[in-house]
This record gives C-alpha cells, sequence and structure tokens, in this order.
C-alpha cells in the first residue's frame, strides 16, 4: 500500500461508466503518470530476441539509462553498448559522423563480433535530420559480415508509427527472402512463444508444416530462416507493420489471425489459416465446447468477485470482458487510455450488455493515488489492473501471455482459477522488467 | 573522450537528479519529455516509487507539439494537473527534446505560478548530464524559494545535504548518519532530501554548519554559506575514526565560521586501491581506509559532475570507459560498482555496488558504512 508523504488536499479519481464513454478515446490527454507496473517488454527486450545480436544505442545520458539497465536487469550487459551524446552534438552538425565513429569504436574493441547490430538512434537524431541510411550503408561496407539494424528509439516521433510496432517491424529487417520451404511457416510479431496445445499448432501440423518463432531460434541462422517460409502469421495488430513490410520485401504471404476471444471470429481465423494452408479445417467444436467449461468452471469457483482487466494483460480488453460477461463473471472494471479500432463492436455490444462497465485510465495524474483507495477485492488479468486495485488475486500476463485460440481461453480459464486460489506477492512479481526475460534482481 | 562504452553502466541523467531530491517534499515535478520516458526514472532511478507517493510526472511531449511549439499545451495541462492534485509546489526540468527546440523552462513555470498561485519554478536539465547536475540545482532551488532567515538553535546543529537514494540507497544509511551525529552530540537541524519536509527548508538557516555528504548537495551549501554564512565540511561518515573526523571538522567549522576540507589530512594518497565512483562517497571511503587500515587509495571520479575539489594528487576524473579501464590497472585493488567489472582486470575486485550506476540490479548489497568499522560492511580489503 502506497504511503501518503504530501498530506496534500487532491481530488480522487473515479471510473467512467462505459455507457458514457467516448470512442476511441474515452479520456483527455494531459500529464502522465507511470504505474509501477514492468511485465511489459521495451524496445531492448524484443531486439534481444535476435541471436548472436548487439545492440548499440547512440543518445542522451536519460534515453540510455532505461535501456542500458533493462539489459543490466535481464544480465545482458554483453550484448548492450552506448555512444552518450551532449549538447556539442546537437548543433555541430557532426552527428552521423559521431554515431558512425561510435559504432565503429565498439566494434574495434569486441572481443567477438556479433553477426548483428542493431543501432538505435533517438529523437534528437530524427529531429535533426540525419541520414540514417547513410550511416547503416557506410557501416555495412566496413563491416559486411555484420548485418546493421536501423533502430529507433523515437518516444516524440510517432505520428506515423508507434514505438512497438516500430520495433517489432525492425525485428525482421535483416530477414531476407531464401528459396522457399513449403514446409515452413512462421509466426511473427509475439514476444513470447505460443502455446503448443494450442489448435494453432494442430492446423500447421495437418498442412504439414513447421513453424518458425523468432523465440525458438537459437543462432542466427536460424532466425535468418524466416526468409524461407511460405506463410508468415501475426496475431497481433501491433505486428501489422512488421507482416506488411516482411511481405513487401521477401515476397512472403503474410496472415493476420487477431488473438481476440469471440469463438466466432477465432473460427473464422481457423478457416482463413486453412484457406491459406490449402487444407480442410478441422472440427473444432470440441475445443470450443472446452473453452466454454473452462470458463464455466472458473466462474463457478470465481464467484461474485469483480473482475479488472487492463489493456497490457490481452490485445483486446474489451473483447475480453465481452467474453466473461456473457459467461456470468462480474466484470467491473477495464483499465485503459485509449481503445483499439478493432475493439468497436464489443465497446457497443458492452455498452448495452454492461453499462455500467467502469473504465480507468492508466496515465491520468490522480491514479497516482488509485492504489489507495482500492479494498483489494478484486480478480485482476494484468499487472495494472493487479496494481490500481491493490489485489494479490492476478493473472500475471502481458500481450496475451502465448494463450492463442479456443486453447488460450480454456487456459485463460484455468489461469484465472489460480490467480483466485494462489495470492502472489504483487510487489515483487510485477516489479521485475520484460515478463519472461531473465532478472537479476 | 567520445563518451562511448561497450559493456558498462552509464549513471543516472540529471533530470532523475531532480525527480529523486524533489521526491518527498510535496510539490508536483515534471519533466517535459514523450510519454513513458518516465519509466526510467520510476523504475532504476527510485525505489521509493512503489510504496510512497509523490507526484512525478512527464508532459508526454509530442512531435507535433514539439515542431509546433505548443508550450501552451504544457502549461495547461500543468495547471489542470495542479487544480487536481494541489501540491506545494511546481517543478519542472527538460529533457533533450526541449532543449534542441529551445523551449524556454523558466517563462513555462513563470506563467504556471502566476496561473495557479503555487509558487513555480525550472531546473535547468538537458537529459545529458549526471543526476548530480540536476539533484544539485534542484536541492538548491527549494532552498533559494523556500528558506527563511532563523535564529540559530540553542542546541548544536547541522544540516544533512545531499541525500537522495541514488547514492545513499535505501539500507538505514541516513538513518545510520543521523544517530552517529546525535551520539556526538549534534542535533539534525534539516536533512535535505529524504526524510525530509518543506519545514526543514524552511529552517535551513538554523544551523550551525552544514555536513554535505555527496556532491548533491554542494550547491546549497554554497548558497547557504552565501546566504545565511554557514560553513560547512564535506564528506560521509564512513567508518569510526573518519566519523570522529568529520564530527570535530563540523564543531571546529561551526567555531570558526569557516569551512574545513578534511580529506587532505585524513587520507593516505597511492595506488594500492582504486575507489571508482561519486567523488564524496569515494574520498570519505579513502579517507576510511587511510584512518583504519593505513591503506593509500586513489578515487577514479567516474560521473563527470561530482565535486572535484574534493579530488587529491592521485585522483582523476574520467567518465570515459577506455580510460577508467587503463586507469584501473594501475592499483591492485579495485572497489567499485559490480558494472565496472568487466573492464576491471585486476584479480581482487571488491563489490560496491552504487544506486546511481547500477540501479536496482544489486541494491540488496548495498552495505550501510556509516561509523562502523568497515571490514565488518564490506569484503575484507587487502593491502
Amino acid at each position: 500500500m502506497l504511503k501518503k508523504v504530501g498530506g496534500y488536499d487532491r481530488e480522487e479519481i473515479k471510473g467512467t461508466a462505459i455507457a458514457q464513454a467516448s470512442f476511441p478515446v474515452p479520456f483527455r490527454s494531459g500529464l502522465e503518470y507511470n504505474p509501477p507496473a514492468r511485465g511489459t517488454w521495451n524496445i531492448v527486450h524484443t531486439g534481444m530476441l535476435i541471436p548472436q545480436s548487439h545492440q548499440i544505442y547512440v543518445c542522451a545520458q536519460g534515453c540510455l539509462r532505461g535501456v542500458v539497465l533493462t539489459a543490466a536487469e535481464m544480465n545482458a550487459m554483453d550484448r548492450m553498448s552506448w555512444v552518450s551524446l551532449r549538447e556539442d552534438d546537437m548543433f555541430n552538425g557532426e552527428m552521423e559522423q559521431r554515431i558512425y565513429d561510435g559504432v565503429v569504436h565498439i566494434v574495434e574493441r569486441m572481443d567477438k563480433r556479433p553477426r548483428c547490430i542493431p543501432v538505435y538512434v533517438s529523437c534528437m537524431h530524427l529531429f535533426e535530420g540525419i541520414d540514417f541510411a547513410m550511416i547503416i550503408d557506410e557501416l555495412s561496407k566496413k563491416y559486411p559480415d555484420i548485418d546493421f539494424i536501423d533502430c529507433y528509439m523515437i518516444p516524440t516521433m510517432r505520428k506515423s508509427i508507434s514505438p512497438d510496432a516500430l520495433m517489432k517491424r525492425q525485428l525482421y529487417k535483416p530477414v531476407k527472402k531464401l528459396d522457399t520451404d513449403e514446409s515452413l511457416a512462421a509466426l511473427i510479431g509475439f514476444d513470447r512463444p505460443t502455446d503448443r496445445s494450442s489448435e494453432l499448432f494442430d492446423i500447421f501440423s495437418a498442412a504439414g508444416k513447421k513453424v518458425w518463432e523468432i523465440t525458438g531460434c537459437s543462432s542466427y541462422d536460424d532466425y535468418l530462416g524466416l526468409g524461407s517460409a511460405s506463410l508468415a502469421v501475426y496475431g497481433l495488430p501491433v505486428a501489422s507493420a512488421a507482416g506488411a513490410d516482411l511481405e513487401r520485401r521477401t515476397g512472403i504471404k503474410t496472415l493476420y489471425l487477431p488473438l481476440c476471444y469471440d469463438h466466432d471470429e477465432i473460427s473464422r481465423n481457423y478457416d482463413a489459416l486453412c484457406d491459406a494452408l490449402g487444407i480442410k479445417c478441422p472440427d473444432l467444436s470440441d475445443k470450443r465446447t472446452e473453452a466454454d467449461r473452462s470458463l464455466d468452471a472458473a466462474r463457478e469457483i470465481v464467484g461474485d468477485m469483480p473482475i479488472a482487466v487492463d489493456f497490457t494483460a490481452v490485445p483486446r480488453p474489451l473483447g475480453f470482458c465481452l467474453m466473461l460477461a456473457k459467461h456470468g463473471f462480474r466484470v467491473s472494471r477495464v483499465y485503459t487510455d485509449v481503445f483499439s479500432a478493432e475493439e468497436k463492436g464489443s465497446f457497443d455490444e458492452l455498452k448495452k450488455l454492461l453499462p455500467e462497465l467502469e473504465i480507468y485510465p492508466t496515465l491520468d495524474v490522480r491514479m497516482r493515488f488509485a492504489a489507495h483507495e482500492s479494498s483489494g477485492e478484486f480478480l485482476a488479468v494484468g499487472q495494472k489492473a493487479a496494481y490500481f486495485c491493490n489485489t494479490d488475486r492476478f493473472v500475471n500476463i502481458i500481450e496475451g501471455g502465448g494463450m492463442y485460440g479456443f486453447d488460450g481461453i480454456k487456459k485463460m480459464g484455468e489461469a484465472l482459477i489460480d490467480a483466485y486460489r494462489h495470492p502472489k506477492d504483487t510487489k515483487a512479481t510485477i516489479s521485475l522488467k520484460g515478463l519472461g526475460c531473465e532478472s537479476c534482481l | 573522450m567520445n563518451l562511448t562504452a561497450r559493456i558498462i553502466s552509464v549513471y543516472a541523467a540529471d533530470i532523475s537528479g531532480v525527480c529523486s531530491a524533489l521526491y518527498e517534499y510535496g510539490g508536483m515535478t515534471v519533466i517535459h519529455d514523450a510519454s513513458g520516458c518516465n519509466s526510467t526514472y520510476t523504475t532504476h532511478d527510485e525505489p521509493r516509487w512503489y510504496d510512497t507517493d509523490s507526484m512525478v510526472y512527464i508532459s508526454a511531449l509530442t512531435e507535433n507539439d514539439a515542431v509546433m511549439g505548443n508550450d501552451e499545451k504544457f502549461i495547461s495541462d500543468l495547471c489542470d494537473a495542479a487544480g487536481k492534485l494541489r501540491p506545494a509546489f511546481i517543478a519542472v526540468c527538460g529533457s533533450p527534446m526541449p532543449a534542441m527546440t529551445g523551449v524556454d523552462l523558466e517563462a513555462i513555470a513563470f506563467d504556471t505560478g502566476n496561473r495557479t498561485g503555487i509558487p513555480s519554478f525550472a531546473v535547468r536539465t538537458n537529459g545529458m548530464h549526471s543526476y548530480i547536475s540536476g539533484a544539485g540545482r534542484a536541492f538548491e532551488s527549494i532552498a533559494v524559494m523556500f528558506s527563511e532567515p532563523a535564529k540559530k538553535s540553542d542546541a548544536f546543529s547541522v544540516n544533512i545535504l545531499g541525500a537522495t537514494p541514488l547514492d545513499l540507497s535505501l539500507n538505514g544509511t541516513l538513518g545510520s548518519i543521523k544517530e552517529l551525529l546525535r551520539a556526538n552530540g549534534i542535533e539534525v537541524n534539516a536533512c535535505l532530501g529524504m526524510g525530509s519536509s518543506l519545514d526543514e527548508v524552511k529552517r535551513l538557516s538554523a544551523a550551525h554548519a552544514d555536513l554535505v555528504i555527496s556532491s548533491a548537495g554542494k550547491l546549497t551549501a554554497e548558497y547557504l554559506l552565501k546566504e545565511y554564512g554557514i560553513p560547512y565540511v564535506i564528506g560521509i561518515p564512513f567508518g569510526g575514526k573518519f566519523s570522529e573526523r568529520l564530527t570535530e571538522a563540523l564543531r571546529g567549522s561551526a567555531a570558526s565560521g569557516k569551512c574545513t576540507d578534511i580529506f587532505k589530512e585524513c587520507r593516505k594518497t597511492g595506488y594500492d586501491i582504486a575507489i571508482v565512483g561519486e567523488s564524496i562517497l569515494s574520498s570519505s571511503l579513502a579517507a576510511a581506509l587511510s584512518l583504519e587500515k593505513d591503506i593509500s587509495a586513489r578515487v577514479v571520479e567516474s560521473i563527470g559532475d561530482s565535486d572535484m575539489s574534493v579530488l587529491l594528487d592521485t585522483d582523476i576524473s574520467a567518465e570515459d570507459e577506455d580510460i577508467i579501464e587503463k586507469e584501473l590497472e594501475r592499483s591492485h585493488t579495485v572497489i567499485a560498482d559490480p558494472l565496472f567489472e568487466p573492464i576491471c582486470r585486476k584479480p581482487h575486485f571488491i563489490r560496491l555496488p552504487h544506486e546511481a550506476f547500477s540501479g536496482r540490479c544489486f541494491s540488496k548489497e548495498i552495505p550501510n558504512l556509516i561509523g562502523t568499522e568497515l571490514d565488518k560492511s564490506i569484503e575484507k580489503v587487502k593491502v
């Protein structure tokens, strides 16, 4: 529980009933708070997925600090280097040379050269209009044995693409078109392995496909193997730029099968996959029934305990809440600052089905004190919801937690039961950065 | 100097220093930077963030507002938040983007103060310097803004200047300093930073002397000397013997009205041991080792912003990884944060984590070195 230090007279925040909420932006923007839930991945975690790679950041000390300590906490300082910028660098017109010289200096001091170096520049560089392509070209000429990737830590410059989506796109940049292996398909865009028990894999298997996932690559050559895939599937909207770029550069056909919680949409996803694979869709009615049974079993155990869900736990929090509400759960709160355009249908349906569902922001300045004001009698899905509700009963996942399809829903039911029965040390759990990554804490 | 590192960490930046220094005063501190950039401070540089509330926020600067110079959005957001939260003061500090676009943070603070009626000020930062620069300026700002002329306390009392978790961690070090002073008959009039309040800032001038325990306290010490004639002594009371010398120096300074430099008389300089880090903490440890074990030690100031006045002849200031690596070869033993170990080729490396360098990574193993025999607190130091 938060300890109050100010003694000031402040305004408390109340949730907005979904019936009164605007779509897609329910709250006014302003100064922002940062809750201490650290499980979501950042560009360092994602970049580390490339085996035998070494990240180099070129930016100001304040920007370096976060990425360097991300690497330190995941015991990966041997895969991270940096160049610190000062005032002179902003104005002397030598920024390109500074990046080039800094990277060369680091590479020359390495005991063993990496196969790939993602070079990250910052807002300052883009604002100054550097020629990053030229820098990458020059570095590639000097070190033809290394693939350099232009990467970006540019949280200010988000007019066209979010930092998260940009990182996922650049993650596959070195992948080049190889001879197509008809027995290989790929899952891209997920930072963590997708559960092998998902019917997704049954379908791939029925089509005679092995599945490439970046999390399964142990070498850089394994990683480059994506270039031979006959089909690449992604399930998160944030990976759409990655899918489009991969298809444009390599010709690999991509297919978006959204990670969702609507039975009919899941069936349509599998129909689309089977069409792409040229096979008849298997009968998944048993899987569908198992998913329903799992949720019913969870409802039985969880009872009327209110449920709170945050946007980091699942890509479609409203769709997820709708599914739970339809199974009789007492869905009480959603924590999100914006709704995905994909959620309009669920939004409209929830307005009718559950008009009192409370929407809370996560960034509003008053959320600093939300943990004071919560009873803790919640079952939360997601770390931010757990923190704000001050509860130790929560499903500790981000980005869907690797659960996909009917099997994913079945597993989600089991996770709800587990969270209800086995309270966690909330602070210790959500303080760890990059859920699923190694941590020295 | 190329400010390039192959493998070592980087120190907390000026922005974090501001937020850390002002954390406990009931004010609202706002970083002018992009959405999410405050997570660096709240994750790695602020161990109080989870358990102790404080109004530290970010402006969520966007590309459009940066390009178009939309300062009004920032001011409006500050006023809106202040209306909801009613902070004791408003402090704003800047990151690289406002520095590039030439945002006038002083004017923004002035306008915000006028509109809200809440004392407001800007602390000069741009994300390109260390936490010492930011914390030092933030401490000085609240001292200038809130300290008042006051009658000297009847009992002999001192101010402790420069206490942030970035240097002291949350391992009881500050409590031990206060205890040690009291055990030596010295009252703590005010402590700038941790365990403090605006009331303490208001009565800063009542102290007879200042104890500057880290470089972040130096600017305020200079201000209090100039404004109220309070002399200062620099040093953190590591080890029993050095602590005695510090408390004696505080009494001496209070009596004479002059600042006292005790490092020259307490330290045996040389190259046997290299102590890497912030200058005042490292010099104090070097002094303690000299007094207790007759060890010659040198300080390798590795931040670039530390108080250089305490460095002696064999000491050096070096921010660059290559230079630090070469300098460490000159000593047979190195005492440093564990994230320096990869560039230390000497077999004897003594881990002394520093939150400002390694953040949360080793915070559980940061020793409390105040007033105790050093061998009880850190690994046995070989001569």
